[in-house]
């Protein structure tokens, strides 16, 4: 277990201190994904390694963008590109909540001076296919982790079930360097988090909102739905195939914002990314690094 | 007598969860203990945040031995008749008794079980059990198993008479250690005996009981908030999770900044209780919401809570900030102006937007309000504007603040009080216990909201049925009833039904076929007897009253039924409904075997007998005064006039004969019963009286 240490003091010392918390874990510490998600749970690394019976230690940091999220920079606590740390487990060890714990007392969150708490908060993703249960982790009445053991994945279920872990880094950073506006936060000693990101906070909440051309989107969302099946059709490329998923998503996500979706529509563009997400899921399981082979097909059936 | 401990350590259980998981877990042993001939002593189950803990005590060490006795064939029965029965009971044909029975000598296999060891059959219960536990949601967690828990489960305490009960379940054996409070203790701790284990539990800072960590946190929050010279909003609900949140609770007290204090109360409770967790105090003289809230935290911290009070009071401010952004903004814009933006929210797919659904409520509650002396126009008003708050973002974020935020809102756009009120009191009543508006505006536009709900799901064909009521149709109809009857409001219900029934009629719902208004009465009738049963009026006189079909004003239905009621329960009332049934069945037979409905048309010059001349001129005299006490809704007086008839039919019934040699004379007398059957039922429908 790791001793309790000075609190992280800037951003950067965060995210360094929780990358060489978990390398030392043996996870394997992995790099942000380079394509637009909306969260780390996109992540190949985590969607599609969930599955299958190889074990899998992962951590990295993933830029997580939600268009409907910005605020023009104006908002103390909301961005619409944010950083997410996820650390994933497969199979979950049985002392997996410890060794979290042992992350929050690396960058200084001291559990006997703080209200340290698991509160029921079942995590679902409409969108990947994707369900489990778990928690959310609250310090002193504050949402600091998402905690969630994987039951299916693109309509798949999870054996082993693996552990989960997502730190929201700048609430995370709030709290421990004591700031209220995320703006405020220091990126390191020479840098504010606004001098990096307060710019970027603006003019992509005026794309989002104003400028984001939405017939090239829509047009991108369909591209990449037909890049995609024909990715998954003759010789199957699940992981090129899965990009385009990612890239449909992330365009849907954009029109969402721009307000062109309605209720109705919604739900069906939903499940069109879905679809794909789980074939996208099926094909990687016949992959050499997928060989799923269903255990529970009887027993768990309905 | 020894007895049993069992615990099941796991990660943490969601509050909602645990007592639910107690209950099932205590009645699913007591089932199988039964089933298998056992009795015990006592039995309690506990649950909290990471545990679900089983004693039993006076479980006896063995199980009761079993001797049983079966009859086979007969002695001379085929052979194939014994191989059968031998097969059954495993026996030999030398082991078994021959008995003598009156129908021949018959073969008896004496069964002799001898009880089994305790632990043996608890080792045989409790996977099985535990296998069965019906968790709201569970999951797998074992790789390569396919068993479930809530949560991973990490230890089985199991003992029985202070020794190890030895079994297995998703592979983890049982034992006999624990461990107590995740921050608070350090290592495992053994325990043999409930008494024992609950001592070092709580040494180990975990409080086994629901109820005491319950107590606890409420003592802990009257306490602080009696130190600031406050008092606990009391909460029920949210006491009950915070008591599943915490295995030791502590409770501490924070401050709300200045700058939120005006931000209406019910946001800041709704907020601090949903997103929190948090219990807001209030200043005891003027009821008015503090400065200060409570929170329970599952820790005692070494600096004595500092750090964790700051922290949750950094979460607060963050909270509140967005709750007052959405004040602040909702503000910006007047109700008014939000109306149109209603034609974006479907209320339900067959029955259009909640922009439509206000065009009706407002002609409606103008109706309404006509008919019942409240301002027409103030209530077109707040019918328009009464869910405009829909599209408010404290709406959008609370829904539960529907109506209480609408009328901050009109408030704030100088609408009238009434109007405002109303805004938020035409959802009342929420539920049994919540009061029934009593403003004239607000009462119209509360009937049109829920006359037009009701109207509009039954002509969708969503009415409700045995098992479900998803729109809430009988609590609306309740409603109506309750606030026409506690209001005293005169009003004819199958017109205003009708009235909102009319829009859907003329709709695509109505175009379905359906009915709602004709449907609405019987509803409406069967709810208004469950209201009703609760005073104490009985369902048959209601429905006696509600069949004649002529009277559909509840409040003069009511006093109807309650002045009937209180008649019959007089002798004179008693016996009249004697000789109603009497002259009712007379009718009866004699109609059927006529063929003919006899109307009351009496000849008066065929009454030869004292007392059928008596009955006719007090059915005459009774009649007029009965329809004239109707009339001025002087219901006493009517039943007076039926009290003054029990001696003449009675003296009817006594000196004459009613089925007479005489054609004719017969065929009067049969007419003077109708005539009496037809002055009665002025009043109600006498055959539906019971008893």
């Amino acid at each position: 277990m790791a001793e309790s240490v000075a609190k992280a003091r800037t951003f950067q010392d965060l995210i360094l201190t929780l990358q060489n918390y978990w390398a030392a874990q043996g996870c394997l510490i992995l790099q942000p994904y380079d394509d637009q998600m909306g969260a780390g749970t996109f992540h190949p690394a985590t969607t599609l390694r969930a599955l299958g019976p190889r074990p899998w230690n992962a951590a990295f940091v993933q830029p997580s963008r939600r268009p409907s999220d910005g605020r023009y920079g104006e908002n103390p606590n909301r961005l619409q590109h944010y950083y997410q740390y996820q650390v994933i487990l497969k199979p979950a060890p049985e002392n997996v909540q410890e060794l979290y714990l042992g992350s929050i007392r690396a960058i200084g969150l001291d559990p006997d001076l703080h209200d340290i708490r698991f509160v029921e908060d079942d995590w679902e993703s409409p969108t990947l296919g994707a369900a489990g249960l778990g928690w959310e982790v609250w310090c002193d009445g504050m949402e600091i982790t998402q905690f969630t053991y994987f039951q299916q994945v693109g309509g798949f279920d999870c054996d082993p079930v693996c552990a989960e872990i997502t730190y929201g880094l700048e609430r995370l950073a709030m709290y421990v360097q004591d700031v209220e506006f995320v703006y405020d936060l220091k990126f390191n000693d020479q840098f504010r988090y606004g001098e990096v990101f307060h710019q970027n906070e603006q003019e992509f909440s005026a794309y989002n909102f104003e400028r984001a051309d939405t017939e090239i989107l829509f047009q991108h969302f369909k591209d990449a739905e037909k890049q995609c099946r024909e990715l998954l059709t003759g010789k199957k490329l699940a992981l090129p195939a899965y990009d385009q998923c990612i890239k449909a998503s992330h365009a849907f996500n954009l029109l969402d914002a721009r307000g062109v979706i309605s209720v109705t529509e919604r739900a069906a563009y939903i499940g069109r990314v879905r679809a794909l997400a789980q074939a996208c899921c099926e094909a990687w399981l016949e992959t050499p690094m997928g060989e799923y082979k269903p255990r529970f097909a009887d027993k768990d059936a309905g | 007598m020894p007895d049993l401990l069992l615990e099941l350590f796991s990660e943490e259980i969601p509050a909602r969860m645990q007592a639910g998981a107690a209950r099932d877990l205590e009645r699913l042993v007591v089932g199988a203990l039964t089933d298998r001939g056992y009795l015990f002593e006592g039995i309690k189950a506990f649950a909290g945040p990471r545990r679900l803990t089983l004693a039993i005590s006076g479980l006896p060490a063995k199980q009761n031995d079993v001797r049983e006795e079966l009859k086979g064939p007969k002695t001379d029965a085929p052979q194939a008749a014994l191989d059968g029965f031998l097969k059954k009971t495993g026996l030999t044909k030398d082991q078994l008794k021959v008995e003598k029975t009156p129908k021949g000598d018959v073969y008896i296999a004496v069964i002799e079980r001898a009880g089994r060891e305790t632990p043996h059959v608890l080792a045989e219960i409790i996977p099985e059990v535990m296998a069965k536990l019906p968790w709201p949601k569970s999951m797998r967690w074992k790789p390569g198993l396919a068993v479930r828990w809530v949560r991973p489960l990490h230890s089985i305490l199991a003992t029985f008479d202070g020794e190890l009960v030895p079994f297995s379940f998703a592979g983890i054996s049982t034992g006999l250690h624990t461990r107590g409070h995740r921050f608070l203790s350090e290592g495992t701790i053994e325990a043999k005996r409930f008494d024992d284990y609950a001592q070092k539990l709580k040494a180990g800072h975990v409080m086994l009981e629901a109820e005491e960590r319950s107590a606890i946190i409420f003592e802990g929050v009257k306490q602080a908030a009696f130190v600031h010279g406050l008092e606990m909003i009391p909460d029920e609900g949210l006491l009950a999770e915070v008591s599943g949140l915490a295995e030791w609770p502590v409770v501490y007290v924070g401050t709300i900044q200045d700058e939120f204090m005006d931000v209406p109360a019910e946001i800041l409770q709704t907020s601090m209780r949903t997103h929190q967790k948090y219990f807001s105090l209030r200043d005891p003289k003027t009821g008015k919401m503090a400065n200060r809230f409570a929170l329970v935290a599952n820790m005692i911290a070494k600096d004595g809570g500092k750090e964790i009070v700051a922290g949750n009071e950094r979460v607060l401010r963050a909270r509140l900030s967005d709750a007052k952004f959405f004040w602040d903004e909702d503000r910006k814009h007047s109700l008014e102006s939000r109306v149109d933006k209603l034609k974006g929210i479907i209320f339900h797919a067959k029955l259009g937007t909640q922009f439509e659904r206000v065009q009706r409520i407002e002609k409606l509650a103008g109706e309404i309000a006509a008919k019942i002396g409240a301002d027409v126009e103030k209530a077109k008003r707040a019918a328009k504007l009464a869910k405009a708050d829909l599209t408010t973002g404290v709406v959008g974020e609370f829904p539960e603040l529907q109506g209480v935020m609408g009328r901050y809102y009109a408030l704030h756009d100088n609408e009238d009080a009434s109007v405002a009120d109303a805004a938020r009191d035409h959802y009342k009543p929420v539920g049994p216990s919540d009061a029934v508006p009593t403003n004239t505006v607000a009462v119209a536009v509360a009937l049109a909201d829920k006359l037009d709900a009701l109207a509009g799901f039954f002509a969708a064909g969503e009415k409700p049925t045995g098992s479900g009521d998803p729109f809430a149709l009988r609590r609306a109809a309740l409603g109506v009833i309750r606030i026409l009857l506690e209001n005293k409001i005169s009003l004819s219900l199958s017109d205003f039904a009708n009235r909102a029934d009319r829009p859907f009629l003329e709709s695509h719902a109505g175009a379905l076929g359906a009915h709602g208004g004709k449907d609405l009465l019987p509803f409406f009738a069967d709810r208004l007897k469950v209201a009703l049963k609760e005073k104490g009026i009985r369902h048959d006189l209601i429905d006696a009253v509600f069949s004649l079909g002529n009277e559909d004003d509840l409040v003069r239905l009511v006093a109807r039924v309650e002045a009937l009621q209180a008649f019959l329960k007089t002798d004179d009332g008693t016996n009249l409904v004697a000789g109603y049934k009497r002259a009712a069945n007379i009718l009866k037979a004699e109609e059927k075997k006529d063929g003919k409905t006899f109307i009351g048309e009496v000849t008066e010059k065929l009454l030869s007998e004292a007392s059928e001349k008596a009955l006719f001129a007090a059915l005459a005299k009774a009649k007029a005064a009965i329809a004239a006490a109707l009339e001025k809704e002087d219901f006493a007086a009517a039943m007076q006039q039926m009290a003054a008839l029990r001696g003449p039919v009675d003296a009817f019934f006594e000196g004459v004969k009613v089925n007479a040699d005489d054609k004719q004379v017969r065929e009067n007398r049969l007419n003077l019963l109708a005539s009496l059957r037809a002055t009665l039922h002025q009043v109600a429908d006498f055959s539906r009286i019971e008893g």
